[in-house]
């Protein structure tokens, strides 16, 4: 049922995505293009998930487990740190080169895109790279790092 | 700053934002999660006992979204303007500033501004900040 669930919710978000427009590159890159024609559909699509999102959290806030009977796992961690604007920094540069974020990525894939499937293998292949650094943090001598996510 | 009346779509835009909040409270009513998508996607290089065919279905989900759509109708307009260089250079950079940053534009952005978290709008005001950027130079430095 859990698992079944998490299919049902990426199917819904693509199926946003693909309603929203966020799933076409070149209307995200509409969006962020703030000096050209700008495009502000990208801000209702924010404006219409946190309007829907926010009551769910609320609901949330309060309980420990879910409606399924799971443990609910929403961490809040308040830091703001290096690791956060950079990382975040860094994501931003992609994303506007491309127009394409992770979400957006796998539909493209899904959709056929051999664009799409690039940016998806190029992407995968940045996680692989921070996960072998993070591995290779961990076996270095010192204080131990702190996982930001 | 000109907006392009054309191109703006509020009501698809407003629509697909409430799909896309829907899945979200969806997955935190359910599975107690955030929806952030760079955080599942990434978990799945650090495989965990127990921890992984929520993260495969998830993902799977959001693949199997366009294909359920393409036998039902026809595709909405999909264009990829950039080239093969710039989009492997463009992945490999979100690839790892999400996991460094902890998150991306459905994590951080939708999940973290519905649950007001400041680490979460923090994040979010500095990757559009880049994105604001990166395309200004692109578009109007570099290739105007």
């Amino acid at each position: 049922m859990y698992t079944a669930a998490s299919f049902a919710a990426g199917f819904v978000f693509g199926l946003g995505l693909l309603v929203s427009g966020m799933a076409n590159p070149a209307k995200v890159l509409g969006f962020l293009d703030l000096a050209g024609a700008w495009d502000p559909s990208l801000a209702l699509v924010m404006a219409g998930a946190v309007a829907v999102g926010a009551g769910a959290f609320a609901f949330m806030k309060e309980r420990t487990r879910t409606l399924l009977g799971a443990p609910v796992l929403l961490p809040s961690p308040r830091r703001i740190d290096r690791r956060l604007i950079l990382g975040s920094l860094v994501f931003g540069v992609g994303w506007g080169l491309a127009g394409i974020c992770p979400g957006p990525a796998l539909v493209l894939a899904g959709a056929g895109s051999a664009k799409g499937l690039v940016f998806l293998a190029a992407m995968i292949a940045g996680n692989g790279g921070f996960e072998f650094f993070e591995k290779k943090k961990r076996v270095a001598p010192g204080p131990a790092p702190v996982r930001s996510s | 700053m000109s907006i392009d009346w054309n191109a703006f779509t509020p009501a698809s835009a407003l629509i697909g934002g409430a799909i896309i909040g829907a899945a979200a409270a969806l997955f935190a009513v359910l599975n107690g999660r955030i929806a952030g998508v760079s955080g599942i996607l990434g978990g799945l290089a650090r495989p965990q006992a127990g921890d992984v065919s929520w993260r495969i279905a998830f993902v799977a989900g959001l693949v199997a979204a366009p294909l359920a759509w393409g036998l039902l109708a026809a595709l909405l307009e999909i264009r990829v303007d950039a080239s093969f260089p710039a989009l492997v250079a463009a992945g490999l950079l979100v690839g790892i500033g999400t996991r460094y940053g902890g998150g991306c534009t459905s994590g951080h952005g939708v999940c973290g501004i519905s649950r007001a978290s400041p680490r979460s709008i923090a994040a979010t005001v500095a990757f559009m900040a880049a994105g604001f950027a990166t395309v200004y130079v692109a578009r109007h430095l570099i290739a105007p």
